[in-house]
């Protein structure tokens, strides 16, 4: 690990001040600390934000307000998102281990770096760790990468699961820079690779996440998460998927859903949305509507699995949403 | 044997000492004026070094050398080969010249006053190279394949004629994936000199080997290197030989004349500690419709390295597994640029098993018999192989209580004919052996004044417990209760073992502590005797008996003489050494082996393909077991890792220059709890009074072994469809189009 310099701030202010300075902001340290030990990540200046006022969870309403230094578990374990949003408590759940969630914040997870092995490879090119030096992947092995949103430059995937379930709920985020706050849906925090892999997010330099809010709705209550992997905890998705209908009268009047582990970024799917509406939540509404999933799908060598796997998750997804699993 | 102690359920006598965190571990150790170094792995697959930026590293903070094929001093690098090393082949020499022969092969050291330091320089030193293409796909046509010595191909009738003209018939190819050991303790070492004489705090199986490896290339007299290594956060092989990163501690030590310590990130321990090597394998069965076989051919495939032919077991089970008058096997290396592979729990037999037992599971269905069934009809009188009877066999028992156990009665025999819900549920079966070893071991033991015993041998406790079995076999034998005797082991200081592995500590280190204590208890007798205060004074020894740690004479029903009474007089203790091998006699009479039936039941998502085990039984022949509760432990750990084996575990190497893509725990991945269904282990009622004193067969390796065919064929029981690689993962299910 390279050496670096910490800041403690008492305030956010001091700390934006910081990190529009150059400094990078530090919570639960799961990804960056990892990451700095492996020196992909070399932060000549870290701001810890752990001492400002930044966690907590609140009911406004129908909406639920998660601070973004809430941990993982502590969120998942909330009263609150277990009545409001059970979909965001399970996709919590089903990310990274007990002693991971216990660490890290709402806010770094949804900021956290990808886990392609070539990212974490200094020998070898990786656009998204040294811009212009080349995708190891494309070309090498990519059973876990991307088949949706991809670009000549990055296949990596996104890997949060609980972004997922808030790209699907039309979460938004709330955050403060040096030119004040601002909110916008969670889904436009993330950037495709296109031909800048090493641009991730949208937050400009030196803002910070405040806080998540999840509008509530009929929806949310038939809201799950399945993550498909091949072992049951501490292992990122092949194919995961978040799904929510709301459901009137035995007709589905609204299906949200977005899925994970196929996209460069948490992938929302409207047109599966668009199919759903009006239909019955029968088992061939859903494989209809999980047909359109894989539209424009660019498998590579080694993941067209996941163009087979992906519209099957979903269906069972929606099935466990609507309660014919 | 009059059974007291041996037997019981002993919680770990080390048990406190580890969880209160004083165990030392091989990188806990430190000596005053400690330097830090740190291996500079080669980022190609194959060439050689040709320049190095090393000057600016030289002067980073801390850095006390650089050390390089350049600057390091040539090494002797004496002839020296023990039983884990391959038989072929000279062990990778490090630093010595400028070639590449594999990536992540060490070509820099750095030596710095702080960790940190040394990390930092490491990673600052550029190193350039000329590059050639590495051959690494073990499945590659264009790899040569070589015979690996004598005994490599065995056979007995004509197998080939036998399964051509057989009523029913199964020939398959079957894959498994290279795996790594991955023990959550890494691989370290504290080397320190004083003048010609030298102390390795390193983690090792093996100790005494280390010792005599290390002299070997340094060209020391064994008895100046001394190894010591108290504990053992797990191995499963990777530690039984001694790996470049050793020479190297102690090499960069003499450099910088301070002691240094060396520890390989989890990284490098995919590089240069061995690895489970790919197999590739072709099981042919032929049979009479009624199941009888008449043929079996078995030919594998292992992977080794271009500077090394390491060998495995892969395929010796078939020999004596059934009974078949027409058995061929074969047994092949392709020779990778790769570092050497080496044992890891259960090598070759837990691979060549999975071949072998899922070709018998297709059988099964094709005959329309059940796969215990079907066993039972090939069921072996003797070893055919050897022509000689078994010490000890307990296949069938272990196939009736296992399957008892699971429920196999309610076992429907079509594929895909159970349901839970929507999940294809699936049981499958398959056998367990592995040779019971035996080999020369010596132990120590010392009577004090006091009454209670010490007990002293070189030998390794990587997690079996070996510190509370041996504690319960010199109490056994000496006739104290387990508290008053401290076993202690993990330096070469104490009378040489064998490797640990290979299932054999308890029958080779047993027995040798059995015959110390005999031993020790007849000095005592003898001072007893000899002394005329002493009620058996001028008795013979025939006239006296020991009856729970106590000497009176034959018949006499007083309470006799404790070991203190006998030896508070003298003031001074008894000490005797034991050694004990195998007897020949013993082992020209007869094939020693253990023997087990693993049952597993498996839960299939056929939408998604998800796998979970839900439950995995294992009943095993194991002759005596010494502590019902480690081994108990021991197979449900063995049980994990043939779980690992079957749907888990692979290092995925990328083609391109050899590098093993997910050389990180994160990406390796193997069985957390959640995984880990209801594992339940049983024991058959087995005696064996021929395999040595102890009547013990080990059961490290067997616990493992069986399990991942148990899976495999559970698998095509749920789904119908038969995957013949391993590890099973849900693309192959969805590949398979369940």
């Amino acid at each position: 690990m390279f050496p670096f310099l910490l800041d403690k701030p008492g305030s956010a202010q001091e700390a934006i001040a910081a990190a529009a300075a150059g400094g990078r902001y530090i919570a639960g340290g799961t990804t960056l600390v990892d990451l700095m030990r492996e020196e992909v990540e070399r932060p000549e200046r870290l701001i810890d934000i752990n001492r400002l006022p930044l966690g907590g969870i609140r009911v406004e309403g129908q909406d639920l307000v998660i601070g973004a230094l809430a941990r993982m578990a502590e969120v998942a374990a909330d009263s609150n998102v277990q009545r409001l949003q059970p979909l965001v408590a399970e996709s919590l759940i089903e990310g990274a281990s007990p002693q991971l969630r216990n660490m890290a914040s709402l806010g770094g997870n949804l900021l956290q770096r990808v886990r392609c092995p070539y990212f974490r490879m200094l020998d070898v090119g990786c656009n998204k760790r040294t811009p212009g030096s080349g995708c190891a992947a494309i070309e090498g092995l990519n059973a876990g990468h991307a088949i949706l949103g991809t670009s000549n430059y990055c296949v990596a995937t996104h890997p949060s699961d609980v972004a997922v379930a808030l790209v699907a709920l039309d979460a938004t985020v709330r955050v403060r820079g040096p030119k004040g706050e601002r909110s916008f849906p969670v889904e436009e925090l993330f950037r495709l690779p296109a031909d800048t892999p090493h641009l991730e997010h949208t937050l400009l330099p030196g803002e910070l996440i405040l806080e998540l809010r999840v509008p509530g709705g009929p929806h949310a209550r038939n809201a799950r998460y399945l993550k498909v992997r091949d072992r049951a905890s501490y292992e990122f998705a092949l194919v995961s998927a978040a799904a929510a209908l709301a459901i009137e009268d035995g007709v589905i009047r609204e299906a949200r859903i977005a899925v994970g582990g196929v996209g460069t970024r948490p992938w929302r799917l409207r047109a599966c949305e668009a199919a759903l509406a009006g239909r019955k939540p029968d088992r061939q509404a859903f494989v209809e509507a999980a047909q359109l999933a894989t539209e424009g799908a660019r498998p590579l060598h080694h993941n067209a699995f996941k163009v087979t796997l992906l519209p099957r998750t979903i269906v069972r997804t929606l099935e466990m949403a609507g309660e014919i699993a | 044997m009059n059974t007291n102690v041996i037997g019981r359920p002993l919680t770990r006598v080390d048990g406190h000492t580890k969880t209160t965190g004083k165990a030392r571990y091989a990188a806990d150790f430190n000596q005053p004026g400690q330097r830090y170094a740190v291996i500079v792995s080669a980022t190609v697959g194959l060439g050689r070094v040709v320049g190095f930026e090393g000057g600016e590293v030289e002067r980073m903070p801390g850095v006390v050398a650089l050390i390089t094929h350049r600057n390091a001093p040539k090494l002797p690098y004496l002839p020296h080969k023990a039983i884990i090393d391959p038989a072929v082949g000279e062990r990778l020499h490090v630093l010595q010249d400028d070639s590449v022969l594999f990536y992540g092969q060490p070509v820099a050291i750095v030596v710095a006053d702080s960790i940190d330091h040394a990390e930092r320089a490491a990673a600052a030193l550029r190193v350039s190279y000329e590059t050639r293409q590495p051959v690494v796909d073990h499945a590659d046509p264009q790899v040569a394949r070589t015979v690996p010595g004598a005994g490599a191909d065995k056979s007995r009738g004509n197998a080939d004629a036998a399964v051509a003209g057989a009523a029913v018939k199964v020939d398959e190819i079957y894959d498994i994936a290279r795996e790594n050991h991955n023990p959550m303790e890494p691989h370290a070492t504290v080397a320190a000199w004083n003048g010609d004489r030298l102390t390795l705090w390193s983690k090792s199986q093996f100790l005494v080997n280390e010792q005599a490896e290390i002299a070997a290339v340094f060209g020391l007299p064994t008895e100046n290197v001394e190894v010591i290594c108290p504990f053992i956060g797990g191995a499963f092989g990777t530690s039984l030989r001694t790996w470049p990163h050793v020479t190297l501690a102690a090499l960069a030590a003499r450099h910088v004349g301070k002691p240094v310590k060396l520890v390989l990130t989890r990284k490098q321990m995919f590089f240069t500690t061995g690895h489970r090597p790919r197999s590739l394998q072709r099981v042919a069965l032929g049979a009479t419709a009624d199941g009888k076989f008449t043929g079996v051919i078995h030919e594998g495939t292992g992977e080794t390295s271009r500077y090394e032919q390491f060998s495995e077991a892969l395929t010796a089970v078939t020999d004596y597994l059934y009974s078949c008058p027409n058995v061929r096997t074969q047994y092949r290396l392709a020779q990778l640029d790769t570092g050497t592979p080496n044992h890891m729990r259960g090598p070759g037999e837990a691979s060549g098993i999975f071949a072998l037992e899922s070709a018998i599971d297709e059988l099964s269905y094709k005959l329309g018999i059940d796969p215990i069934e079907l066993r039972r009809r090939n069921e072996p009188k003797i070893d055919e192989a050897e022509n000689k009877p078994f010490s000890s066999r307990s296949l069938i028992e272990c196939y009736e209580l296992g399957a008892e156990r699971i429920g196999w009665a309610q076992r429907t025999s079509d594929p895909r004919s159970m349901r839970d819900g929507r999940l294809l549920i699936g049981m499958g079966t398959a056998t367990a052996t592995y040779p019971a070893f035996h080999a020369p071991a010596s132990a120590r033991v010392r009577i004090l004044v006091d009454g209670t015993a010490e007990v002293e041998a070189a030998a390794s406790d990587m997690g079996p417990g070996t510190y509370t079995s041996m504690t319960q076999v010199a109490a056994e034998f000496l006739g104290l209760p387990p508290e008053q005797v401290r076993f202690r082991l993990g330096t070469t200081a104490y009378p040489p073992t064998p490797s640990h592995g290979g299932s054999w500590t308890m029958a080779s280190v047993g027995s040798a502590i059995r015959a110390a204590c005999l031993e020790a208890k007849s000095e005592a007798a003898k001072r007893a005797i000899a002394d005329q205060s002493s009620p058996v004074f001028g008795a013979s020894m025939e006239a006296v008996e020991w009856a729970e740690g106590r000497l009176r004479r034959r018949g006499d029903t007083s309470p006799g003489l404790s070991y203190q009474e006998i030896l508070t007089k003298a003031g001074n203790p008894i000490e005797a050494d034991g050694s004990a091998k195998r007897d020949p006699e013993t082992a020209e009479k007869y094939s020693m082996h253990s023997f087990g039936a693993v049952f597993a039941e498996v839960a299939i998502d056929p939408d998604v393909g998800t796998i979970r085990v839900r439950r995995l039984v294992g009943a095993y022949g194991i002759g005596r077991v010494v502590n019902p509760l480690l081994a108990k432990s021991q197979c449900t750990s063995g049980m994990i890792g043939g779980m690992g084996m079957a749907l888990m575990e692979r290092t995925v190497l990328d083609a391109r220059d050899g590098r093993p893509v997910n050389a990180h725990m994160a990406d390796y991945l193997v069985p957390v709890n959640l995984d880990i269904p209801k594992l339940e282990v049983l024991f058959a009622n087995e005696v064996d009074p021929h395999v040595n004193p102890l009547g013990v067969k080990g059961l490290g390796e067997i616990a493992l072994v069986g399990t991942a065919p148990a899976i495999a064929n559970a698998v095509f029981h749920a789904t119908g469809t038969r995957i013949r690689k391993l590890p099973i993962l849900i693309e192959d299910i969805l590949n398979a189009e369940v």
